[in-house]
C-alpha cells in the first residue's frame, strides 16, 4: 500500500497480501530476501522451493521451516498445533524427504493466552508427529504482551535426508498432473468459520502430515515422479503456475476432473471464491511421466489419505508459463491470486 | 455417484446440453449472414462467461460486449470521495468489501483504513446496523452501493428501524436508466441486450418492453448458469435476426412479468430515482437511487456537512486520465487497449473502477486472462 507522508514522498508498507503466497509474496521475497542467500552445493534460497537441500556424501539434508498464524486457531478438523506439524513434514515430505529426522518448534504467545487452549495445541501437534512418525527435538517460547501479537503463532521447522531428491521444475510436454485428493476443503473451512461469515455446515479442514502418503507415490513411481509441491496459500492454481513457469511449459487443466467436496463447494459457490485459489494443508500435486501415471494413481488411491486421488492435468509445448483451465463449457486461463481472498487462513 | 458428483451434475452447467446450445447458437449468427453484437449489462454475467470459458463456445462472428454492469464500477470519484470525507471527520464508515479500493480522488477507503480510519467491511446492511447498535456513541455510515435488488435490502433494513447513530450514504444506482444511456450513444451497434435476471427479479420483465419498442432493440431476460447464458443468447440472436424488437423472459424460474411486489412496495417508499453521474458513462437520467425527503434523518447527505475538497476532491490524477474505464464501460474498447491494462492498473492498484470490483469487465479480464483463443491449446 502506497499512502502520503509528511513530506510528500509515498511510504511503502507491507500488506496482507505480501503473506497471500500469490505474486505479490513472490516479489517481497525476491525483492528483499533473495540477497540473504548464496551459492550452495545443492538447493538454495535462490531456486524458492519448498525448503532448502545440501549435499551430504551421498545424500541430500533437507530442511525446512514455516511459521503458522491462523483465524481462529482452532477450526473443523484440526488447530494450529497440527497445522504445524503438518506444514513442515509435508514441505519435507514434497521435496522427497519423507523419513524426518526431528523437527524444532518455537512457540510465541500472547499474554492471556488460555494455559488449557495452549495444552490442546501440544495435544494436536503430539497426535499429528504420531501420525508422521517423527519428534520436535529442541524449541523455544516467548510471550508477548497484550495486543502485540494475535493469540498464538507457532514456527516450526524439519530436517532430514533423502537419496533422491524431487524439485518443481521437472514437467515435460505429456507429463501428467495428479492431486491426491479434494481441493479448497482447508481454506473454505477456516473461511466459514471466521466469526463474520457465519456460514454453518459440515466443512472440515483436510490438515494432515503427508509423508506415508508421498512415499508410496515414490515407491510406485520412482524417478517418473519430476515435480511436487504442496497446493498450500494460492492453492492449486498457484503450484501449477510455479510447475508451468519453472518448466516452461503449459499446463491444460481439466477442472471436471478436479475433485471437489460437496461442501466444500457449495460454500466456494456462496462465498464466490474458486476451490481452485484456497488452501490445502493435506494434498500434494505431483508431475508424473505419462507411463508411470496410472501406477502412481494406483498407489495414492490406495492410501488412506489419497482415495480421491485423480489425474487432472497434462503439461503441453503450448503457451509456456500459463495455466489453460478447461471447464467443461469452453476454455479460460486459470489466473494466480494476487492478494489474500480473505484475510490469514494459514 | 457420490454427493460431489452430484453437485457437478447440475443441470445448468452440463457439458453436452452447452454443446447443443453453441451449436444451435451458431447456426442462428450464420443465418443472420454478417456479425451480430449484444450487449449484457450485468457483471455477473460478464463473470459467468469468463469463470466457465464460454467466450471459447461462441462462434466467432457473435461480439458478446461487457455494458457498466458492475455497480462499484460505475460508482463516481465524488460518491467515494464523500464516504472517504465522512472517515476522515470520525464517522464508522461500513461498506461491502469491493467498494474499499474504489479509487477517490486522492484516496480510497482502503487508504483510509490503513491510515487508522474506521472503515469496516460489511457483508450485509442488517450487519452495519448491528455495529451501530453496538456503538451507539459512534456515528455508523452505510456505504450502500449496488443496483435494485441490494437497494431492496437496505431499504427494508431502513423500513425495519434502524438506531439513531446510523445512516445510509446511497451510492445505489438504477439498471434501467443505464440501458437508455448506452442506446442513445452516437457510434453504438449493439442490437440487442441480455438483461440482469437478479435486477429483473425484483423489477419484473415489462419494464423493458418500452425500451425495447423506443430503440428498436430486442431485450431477453437470462439468469447466470452457463446454460441461461447460451440459452439467452440463442434467444437474442434469433430476435435480432428477425428484427423482432421484443423482450422474452429467459429466466422464468425467478423473473415474472410484474417482478416481487413487496420488495418494489419497499425500494419507492425508501428510495426515489433521480439523475446523476456514473463513472466513466456520463449523467444518467433517473440512473441513481436516493433516499426520498422523509429519511433525512437517515441520510448521511442530509445529516451531515460533508466537506469533499478536504480529502482532494478537486486533486488532478494523472493516471486517471489515461484510463479508458469509461469507454470500456460504453463498450467502444476492449481492456487490452488500455495502456495501463496489467501495467499500472492492476487488481491490487487498481487506477480505474472497472479493475476493482470482481464484477469490473478489467478485473474479470485480468484474472480471466482475457479472452485469448485457447480451443487449440493441447490439441
Amino acid at each position: 500500500m502506497t499512502s502520503g507522508s509528511p513530506g510528500g514522498a509515498a511510504v511503502e508498507r507491507i500488506g496482507l497480501k505480501h503473506g497471500a503466497g500469490g505474486r505479490a509474496m513472490r516479489r517481497l521475497i525476491e525483492e528483499l530476501f533473495l540477497p540473504l542467500g548464496g551459492p550452495v552445493d545443492g538447493v538454495g534460497l535462490a531456486a524458492m522451493d519448498d525448503g532448502a537441500a545440501l549435499r551430504v556424501g551421498d545424500r541430500w539434508l533437507v530442511v525446512t521451516t514455516d511459521s503458522h498464524v491462523v483465524q481462529p486457531p482452532f477450526f473443523p478438523g484440526g488447530d494450529i498445533g497440527r497445522l504445524s506439524i503438518s506444514g513442515t513434514v509435508n514441505d519435507l515430505a514434497m521435496m522427497g524427504c519423507t523419513e524426518p529426522l526431528g523437527l524444532t518448534c518455537a512457540v510465541i504467545v500472547e499474554e492471556g493466552f488460555p494455559r488449557a487452549d495452549l495444552a490442546r495445541i501440544r495435544d494436536s501437534m503430539a497426535a499429528a508427529c504420531a501420525e508422521a512418525g517423527v519428534t520436535v527435538v529442541t524449541g523455544d517460547t516467548k510471550v508477548m504482551g497484550k495486543g502485540e501479537l494475535d493469540g498464538i503463532a507457532l514456527n516450526t521447522a524439519g530436517f532430514g535426508f533423502t537419496r533422491r531428491l524431487v524439485r518443481d521444475d521437472g514437467l515435460r510436454p505429456g507429463d501428467r498432473i495428479l492431486v491426491t485428493g479434494t481441493v479448497g476443503d482447508h481454506g473454505l473451512a477456516v473461511l466459514t468459520r471466521r466469526r463474520d461469515l457465519r456460514i454453518e455446515g459440515a466443512l472440515s479442514s483436510d490438515v494432515a502430515p503427508l509423508n506415508g502418503l508421498v512415499r508410496a507415490a515414490l515407491d510406485a513411481g520412482g524417478d517418473a515422479v519430476v515435480a511436487m509441491k504442496d497446493p498450500t496459500r494460492g492453492g492449486l492454481a498457484s503450484v501449477l503456475h510455479e510447475f508451468a513457469e519453472k518448466a516452461k511449459v503449459g499446463v491444460l487443466l481439466d477442472g471436471p476432473s478436479v475433485p471437489v467436496n460437496a461442501e466444500t463447494a457449495a460454500a466456494a459457490e456462496i462465498l464466490g471464491i474458486d476451490p481452485l485459489v484456497v488452501a490445502n494443508e493435506g494434498k500434494a500435486v505431483l508431475g508424473v511421466r505419462p507411463e508411470a501415471a496410472d501406477r502412481v494413481l494406483a498407489a495414492l488411491r490406495g492410501h488412506p489419505l489419497g482415495r480421491r486421488a485423480a489425474v487432472v492435468g497434462t503439461a503441453v509445448a503450448e503457451r509456456p508459463g500459463d495455466v489453460i483451465l478447461d471447464t467443461g463449457l469452453g476454455r479460460r486461463l486459470l489466473a494466480e491470486v494476487e492478494g489474500e481472498p480473505l484475510p490469514r487462513i494459514c | 455417484m457420490d454427493a460431489a458428483d452430484q453437485a457437478r451434475e447440475l443441470k445448468f452447467r452440463d457439458p453436452a446440453r452447452a454443446r447443443a446450445l453453441a451449436e444451435a447458437l451458431a447456426r442462428e449468427v450464420a443465418a443472420a449472414g454478417r456479425p451480430v453484437e449484444v450487449m449484457h449489462v450485468c457483471g455477473t454475467h460478464e463473470q459467468a462467461i469468463a469463470r466457465f470459458g464460454l467466450r471459447a463456445a461462441f462462434p466467432r462472428d457473435l461480439h458478446v460486449i461487457m455494458g457498466p454492469g458492475c455497480p462499484v464500477c460505475v460508482t463516481d470519484t465524488p460518491e467515494v470521495d464523500e464516504a472517504v470525507a465522512l472517515a476522515a471527520a470520525g464517522a464508522r464508515v461500513c461498506t461491502y468489501g469491493d467498494m474499499l479500493r474504489l479509487p477517490g480522488a486522492s484516496r480510497s477507503l482502503g487508504d483510509v483504513q490503513g491510515e487508522g480510519g474506521k472503515v469496516e467491511v460489511v457483508y450485509s446492511v442488517t450487519q452495519a446496523v448491528e455495529i451501530a447498535r453496538a456503538r451507539p456513541a459512534e456515528d455508523v455510515v452505510f456505504f450502500a452501493s449496488g443496483f435494485e435488488t441490494t437497494a431492496v435490502a437496505t431499504a427494508a433494513a431502513i423500513l425495519g428501524g434502524v438506531p439513531p447513530n446510523f445512516s445510509v450514504l446511497s451510492a445505489h444506482k438504477y439498471v434501467p436508466a443505464a440501458m437508455e444511456v448506452v442506446a442513445r450513444l452516437e457510434d453504438t451497434k449493439i442490437e440487442g441486450y441480455l438483461a440482469a435476471g437478479h435486477a429483473a427479479t425484483i423489477t419484473g420483465w415489462e419494464i423493458f418492453v418500452p425500451f425495447a419498442r423506443a430503440t428498436g432493440s430486442p431485450v431477453v431476460v437470462a439468469g447466470f448458469e452457463p446454460l441461461d447464458v447460451l440459452a439467452a443468447l440463442l434467444e437474442l440472436v434469433r430476435l435480432v435476426r428477425e428484427e423482432r424488437p421484443e423482450v422474452v423472459n429467459c429466466y422464468p424460474r425467478c423473473v415474472t412479468r410484474e417482478g416481487n411486489r413487496p420488495a418494489l412496495e419497499k425500494l419507492w417508499k425508501v428510495f426515489r430515482v433521480v439523475d446523476g453521474d456514473w463513472r466513466g458513462i456520463a449523467r444518467v437520467p433517473s440512473g441513481n437511487l436516493e433516499l426520498r425527503p422523509e429519511w433525512a434523518a437517515v441520510d448521511a447527505r442530509r445529516r451531515f456537512r460533508i466537506d469533499t475538497a478536504l480529502v482532494g476532491g478537486t486533486a488532478k490524477n494523472e493516471l486517471a486520465d489515461r484510463c479508458l474505464c469509461g469507454l470500456i464501460m460504453q463498450a467502444r474498447k476492449d481492456p487490452s487497449d488500455c495502456e495501463l491494462f496489467g501495467k499500472e492498473c492492476r487488481p491490487e492498484a487498481p487506477v480505474g473502477a472497472c479493475m476493482v470490483s470482481s464484477e469490473g469487465a478489467c478485473r474479470i479480464w485480468h484474472a480471466y486472462g482475457g479472452a485469448p483463443d485457447l480451443r487449440g491449446v493441447g490439441a
